[in-house]
């Protein structure tokens, strides 16, 4: 299959790793994969802080960039919650027939990561290696937006070597929600504490998530604290350990 | 509007009412334990109906129907509720709504009335505007009671002292009932507070209360409570006046089926309330002689007309979002500033007055749908939330100050970056070189300016590496065909 991959903005900046593996993870099942460089940003941050009218625009870029393409594959589920819960809503608001049918015609085929390997190709071991004790979040998201269920964990536990430790209240928010962070930095500062004591609590080396907003967000109280937890997006392991590729700089 | 309030309410944005709260430790460590422990009641029995999610479904179609035929609905329970010799009075604001009670509450020489815990008469500040005018209202629940003896306010629903422990509770009784021996085993305080209320059941004739359900198919109404003090005030006073928003009504008596299956479940937990008492109109020598409903408007109208925020009026109150959000397990109820907290209340406050108070509010979430995923009458608050900024964005950008704020100049500039990726890519490797200075040696931003030190308070922020991805496709990837295997980079 050809995949188109969309990065995400924030990824695109910060978090390039990300991207490299969701490359190799996909190329080495067998899959084509292409980067269209015209992609931007999925208008979440302005959509989910009221900017709507700014963020028309930006949807109608992405919905141009990718109207032709067989899949577009995302390794943030807070980006797919906005396309799947809120872009028809923004064409409505635009009064924009036509991007509303472009919008219809293109969801079906956007995909989070890693809903993309178990539920539309099937997969869940991709011969991965992980030797580390390893917890995973929930993003809000990814369970109240996609529904994902336990498909990112079915995904970890298949990885070799990867001993998965389970966080006390796995589904409760780590505080980021976009600017709510700034805006409300107190309480969001009060709601990472809680998440990372829970964090912190399961012993594990390594906090994943299918979503890099929420794991900048702990890996930012992680490091403040000196407490050598590290973050990693679950591409990230999927991508590790597979000796048959010399890996793309993960 | 008129200037007698019960309590000072928004007196303060949230965030900073917020600041305040998170420093009272055994304030969030109360708040926390409770709603953890109603939190997961409410998970147990919910998940105990196998049709949980129709009902829900039908709990929302219920109220969005009859939110649509809203006109409708009240004409038909005025009549029936006149029919069954019941009185209805319509108050399109809080100050009709005082003056109406008021008037009741003197025609027959009230000196003390008793209450069931109502969300209207904290909305309306009755209980000030009685004072005001020597007349003493009661507190009957036990909740209400301890808010109402400590001078406090009210922080939850369900549980408006939910910010308050058992030792707290004890402390307070001891003061204010007399009972220096009083000890704090729960049986202690409830035997304390029922020999306290029992009296004034028996002496006073005039009672207060709101209403879960008005019926407009019989006329009738449906109040939902635990502890037994409804079914008192609702039955031995001979004068009952219940305030009641005109977006409770619901078209029949069988729909109750729906809400006496989700509301006990969603607010406390328990499959069945204790106690639930339904009644129609008056009945000779049985119940109250005069009962009369004050059907409060009060800003209501208004969300109506809004079709993307008119779910906000489905709320049955029952605070199951309240106990679900992580920004309310954190800060409690008073940060809201508002009668109504928690996710609901951050979307109902601002409505109610027409967006011109309570406007921290709809950012008062992380937006992370917890509420929506419990809501027995499926409000998407997150949804509203959304669309309650865009409102308030739009207000503030027709101002100067809107306009020129750091905000909006940076968001219009986002928008600008982001409408064309050359544009977006430019920006990166500005970025890259701009935040040398603050990078520090590990890698990490440790301070940021203005606005954005709110990040940097508590966290670190992961510097950008020097290559973004699209940089790095450019020089690996793309020059080759499709399909070739990554060598490295």
């Amino acid at each position: 299959m050809r995949v188109s991959l969309f990065i995400a903005c924030y990824n695109d900046a910060l978090f390039p790793q990300t991207g490299k593996a969701v490359v190799q993870v996909l190329e080495r099942i067998g899959h084509q994969i292409e980067f269209r460089p015209e992609q931007t940003c999925c208008g979440q941050m302005h959509w989910n802080t009221g900017y709507l009218r700014e963020a028309v625009p930006i949807i109608r870029h992405f919905v141009q960039v990718y109207r032709d393409v067989e899949a577009v594959v995302i390794p943030s589920s807070s980006c797919v919650a906005m396309m799947r819960d809120h872009y028809m809503k923004a064409a409505a608001m635009a009064g924009d027939a036509k991007l509303a049918a472009e919008i219809e015609e293109l969801l079906p085929r956007i995909y989070e990561f890693s809903e993309f390997l178990v539920r539309k190709l099937g997969v869940e071991d991709v011969g991965a290696s992980y030797p580390h004790k390893v917890t995973y979040h929930a993003s809000c998201h990814s369970m109240r937006s996609l529904h994902l269920g336990d498909i990112p964990i079915r995904l970890l536990k298949q990885v070799r070597g990867l001993d998965l430790q389970p966080v006390q209240n796995m589904e409760e928010c780590c505080g980021f929600g976009g600017t709510f962070a700034i805006k409300n930095a107190d309480v969001s500062s009060a709601m990472l504490a809680d998440k990372v004591r829970n964090v912190l609590n399961t012993g594990a080396e390594v906090c994943t998530a299918v979503d890099n907003s929420c794991l900048m967000h702990l890996c930012g109280s992680l490091h403040r604290q000196r407490t050598f937890v590290r973050t990693a997006h679950l591409a990230e392991i999927l991508a590790s350990g597979h000796e048959s590729v010399s890996g793309a700089g993960v | 509007m008129s200037e007698v309030h019960a309590i000072e309410w928004n007196r303060q944005d949230f965030p900073d009412a917020a600041r305040d709260l998170l420093q009272n430790s055994q304030t969030r460590k109360n708040v926390r334990h409770a709603t953890d422990v109603i939190q997961a009641k409410r998970n147990k029995v919910a998940a105990e109906l196998a049709d949980w999610e129709e009902l829900r479904e039908a709990g929302a179609q219920i109220r969005a129907h009859t939110l649509r035929h809203l006109d409708h609905y009240l004409k038909q329970f005025e009549e029936n509720c006149i029919r069954a010799g019941g009185h209805v009075h319509w108050a399109a604001d809080a100050e009709d709504a005082r003056r109406i009670v008021l008037e009741l509450a003197q025609r027959h020489e009230a000196r003390e009335v008793i209450k069931i815990k109502t969300m209207t008469s904290e909305e309306i500040g009755i209980n000030a505007h009685l004072e005001a005018h020597g007349i003493q209202p009661i507190e009957t629940d036990l909740a209400e009671l301890i808010i109402q003896m400590g001078k406090d306010r009210p922080s939850h629903f369900i549980a408006p002292a939910i910010h308050v422990n058992r030792a707290q509770v004890r402390e307070l009784f001891q003061r204010e009932m007399h009972l220096p021996e009083l000890g704090d085993r729960p049986e202690d305080l409830t035997d304390a507070a029922r020999t306290y209320l029992r009296e004034k059941y028996l002496r006073i004739k005039v009672a207060i209360s709101g209403g879960n359900f008005l019926i407009a198919e019989t006329g009738g109404m449906c109040i939902v409570e635990s502890e037994g003090n409804g079914r008192m005030c609702l039955t031995l006073p001979d004068v009952l006046i219940s305030i009641v928003g005109i977006e409770k009504v619901i078209p029949r008596y069988r729909d109750l089926e729906v809400f006496l299956q989700t509301l006990p479940r969603s607010a406390t937990g328990e499959r069945m309330n204790p106690y639930n008492s339904t009644w129609c109109g008056v009945h000779p020598g049985d119940g109250p002689k005069e009962f009369h409903v004050v059907l409060l408007d009060n800003g209501r109208s208004p969300i109506l007309a809004d079709k993307e925020a008119r779910q906000t009026l489905q709320c049955i109150r029952c605070a199951a979002c309240l106990n679900a959000c992580p920004v309310y397990h954190q800060t409690g109820g008073h940060a809201y500033e508002s009668v109504y907290a928690g996710p609901i209340g951050a979307i109902l406050t601002p409505q109610l007055n027409s967006m011109k108070e309570g406007r921290s509010l709809p950012y008062a979430s992380s937006l992370c749908g917890a509420c929506y995923q419990v809501c027995p009458v499926k409000i998407n608050i997150p949804e509203v939330l959304i669309h309650l900024r865009g409102k308030i964005v739009r207000q503030d950008q027709a101002t100067l100050g809107g306009k020129f704020s750091l905000w909006n100049i940076g968001m219009q500039a986002a928008a600008f970056l982001f409408r064309d990726a050359s544009r977006f890519a430019m920006a990166e490797r500005m970025g890259q070189i701009a935040q040398k200075p603050l990078v520090s040696k590990n890698g990490f931003i440790e301070w940021m300016p203005l606005t954005l030190s709110g990040w940097t308070q508590t966290r670190d922020l992961k510097a950008m590496p020097e290559q973004s991805f699209r940089e790095w496709w450019a020089k690996e990837r793309a020059s080759r065909p499709h399909g070739e295997q990554a060598s490295g980079g």
